[in-house]
């Protein structure tokens, strides 16, 4: 309930933007030839009820988002909803990949650290981290590129697939899923090869994130009482770890794993352009940086219900792993 | 940028905090004397004063570091040896001895860009930090100590905020204002502010129901007063804590806004602007890889010094963390 009242909330700051939109929402949102058209300009007022009062307004907005109707990008000419639906397969494709290793790296970097807690590990891995929160992500991407295309030659320069692979049948949009589908090989190791650095660079830089919650909280478990108890009657060092300090300690970890979804998001879009890799991000980049408002308001609404289920399902999880915790 | 909204990660610096005192006789095995070694250390580390923080490799690392880029920051015209936005011919032009860090591609000096960059982009940092912690100061303030429809009202519109990742929501708000510099700090101020709302209110309410809250109410002090004198102190160390720490994630999200192309505009010499600039052209590495080591050790810097403090003053940091 409160996840339905959050998202209305969010439609309504997206809609207070468009108000706030210095002139006209109009002039913003069509393109110059359109707006000498009078037909088109008197089709657009009719549409969003341009001359009548705010709240009807508002309410025509919401009209028009619940049946999925975004607004026509500027650049593409197209609908907004519809282009997000072409770029999201690519962000998957790297998202995923990226979410599971971070949440992998995440918890054993920090439950290292924790363990060595004080010493020399833990100092590497603090000054990594404080590295990863510290760079900015496009810069990162765009370094890794230099150096694993530009010097080393190991990475492809960019894209999805190489220009001389043909993509394989669309089914998923995730090339590497489809390629795998279609039984194309090679096809699916250019794919993955494609992948390569953007999922790194994003993965480093979520991980950064991650350790230093996984670290404490992994050093508020190892002080419980019950630690001290099972290493003292000599259980072997992994079972407690398994049994008593991991168990617990993934609470918190699920918790942030939110949070990271959000540098992940974010990450995209700072990341995704270096790559010339065709997603969410490019597109919100070429947005932005077009001053395309129609589409920035849509990627953003967009990611904010994204993001907004993603920490419901957070939520629930929570109550799942640990049975003190069920929703009421 | 992409870093989390309320900074919930505690003590990073880990000064292992054992309440013994050194214990006598040694054990013989090596492995206790290693125990006993920390233990000495640790009864060494607690009794630190303020001073010591100071001290400590990492902070002075991080002091020289800022110190260093604010003196490049007020002296930039005396330092930088060419003008900031003036173009030659002398395009794309590699790290010499006449440009130390090359030329870009309208021929500008890149040293110059980033020295300049910090003139431009630390005090924006400031303003952008200083008018988001008043406003949030303010908010905070009266969410936790009205209570009630204030806290309510001003605890939903800080969820709303939240609900985007807060890049997004910056560059949303950026591109309805469209681009400039007094709209990235707008934008930027939008996007922070609810931060520091909700940890100046979570220390207001860790007080608010204090025995000497009320024992003051009784002596006749007025809410004014109790706010200045028992409730703000109390909030002073988180909001200062944060405060560093989003020093840096400022840097970071000005860079980023003007990677987007919604920051100051061209040929302004910012940071993230220059790095989208070198993007063009993987060869001539040197037009992006520097004003990316600027932002990295300005943030660093930052995060660094946050750190130290949140040791030094949150209370809740310091202990249980051993």
């Amino acid at each position: 309930m409160t996840t339905v009242i959050l998202l209305f909330g969010v439609t309504v700051l997206t809609f207070s933007l468009i108000q706030l939109v210095p002139g006209d929402s109009m002039t913003a949102s069509l393109s110059e030839t359109a707006l000498n058209d009078p037909a088109v300009v008197s089709a657009y007022r009719d549409k969003w009820g341009l001359d009548e009062p705010v709240t009807t307004q508002y309410a025509i907005y919401l009209g028009n988002l619940l049946q999925g109707d975004l607004g026509i990008s500027r650049q593409t000419s197209r609908p907004v909803l519809g282009d997000l639906m072409t770029y999201v397969p690519a962000t998957l494709e790297i998202a995923i990949p990226a979410m599971i290793l971070s949440v992998l790296l995440g918890t054993g970097i920090g439950l290292y650290a924790a363990l060595r807690h004080g010493r020399v590990g833990d100092q590497v891995v603090r000054v990594g981290s404080l590295l990863g929160l510290s760079t900015p992500p496009f810069w990162l991407a765009l370094v890794t590129l230099y150096v694993f295309f530009y010097v080393l030659g190991l990475a492809p320069s960019g894209g999805r697939l190489s220009s001389w692979i043909t993509p394989p049948p669309t089914r998923t949009g995730m090339l590497t899923v489809d390629a795998l589908l279609a039984g194309q090989w090679m096809t699916w190791w250019d794919a993955v090869q494609h992948l390569l650095l953007p999922v790194a660079v994003l993965t480093c830089l979520t991980v950064a994130t991650l350790v230093r919650f996984v670290r404490s909280a992994m050093l508020e478990v190892l002080d419980q009482d019950y630690v001290r108890a099972a290493r003292a009657k000599g259980l072997p060092t992994a079972t407690v770890l398994r049994r008593h300090v991991l168990r617990a300690g993934l609470v918190p970890v699920i918790t942030v794993s939110g949070l990271a979804f959000a540098s992940l998001l974010s990450g995209t879009v700072l990341v995704e352009q270096i790559f010339s890799w065709p997603g969410v991000g490019q597109y919100a980049f070429r947005a932005a940086s077009g001053l395309d408002l129609p589409a920035v308001l849509g990627v953003s609404l967009f990611v904010a219900v994204v993001y907004t289920l993603v920490n419901l399902m957070v939520d629930l999880l929570y109550g799942v792993i640990d049975p003190r915790i069920r929703l009421s | 940028m992409t870093g989390p909204r309320i900074d919930l990660t505690p003590s990073e610096s880990g000064d292992p905090v054992t309440t013994g005192t050194v214990p006598p006789a040694p054990g013989g095995d090596p492995r206790t004397q290693r125990l006993l070694e920390r233990r000495r250390w640790a009864g060494r580390l607690r009794v630190r004063s303020v001073s010591s923080t100071w001290r400590q490799p990492s902070v002075v690392f991080a002091l020289i570091l800022l110190g260093v880029w604010m003196l490049a920051a007020a002296l930039a015209p005396v330092v930088a040896p060419f003008d900031p936005v003036t173009q030659s011919a002398n395009l794309y032009a590699s790290p010499s001895a006449e440009h130390w860090f090359g030329t870009d591609e309208l021929g500008r000096d890149v040293f110059s860009r980033v020295v300049h960059g910090a003139r431009l982009s630390l005090p924006v940092a400031v303003i952008i930090v200083g008018v988001a912690l008043a406003i949030g100061a303010v908010l905070g303030l009266l969410a936790g100590y009205l209570g009630r429809a204030a806290d309510e009202v001003i605890m939903r519109v800080t969820d709303l905020v939240f609900a985007f990742p807060q890049i997004i929501l910056a560059m949303a708000v950026a591109a309805a204002f469209g681009p400039s510099t007094r709209n990235a700090v707008l934008a930027l101020i939008i996007v922070s502010w609810p931060t520091y709302a909700r940890v100046i209110r979570s220390s207001v309410l860790s007080v608010r129901g204090a025995d000497y809250l009320a024992a003051s109410r009784l002596l006749g002090v007025g809410p004014v007063m109790a706010l200045r004198r028992d409730v703000v102190p109390n909030a002073v160390g988180p909001a200062v804590v944060l405060a560093t720490l989003e020093l840096g994630n400022a840097v970071l999200m000005l860079a980023a806004l003007s990677f987007l192309g919604l920051g100051p505009r061209p040929p302004a010499p910012e940071w993230g602007a220059m790095i989208a600039a070198g993007s063009r052209d993987l060869s001539m590495w040197w037009v992006s890889v520097f004003p990316g080591l600027a932002i990295l050790t300005v943030v660093l810097a930052f995060n660094i010094l946050g750190d130290a403090l949140r040791d030094r003053l949150d209370p809740r940091y310091a202990k249980g963390l051993s």
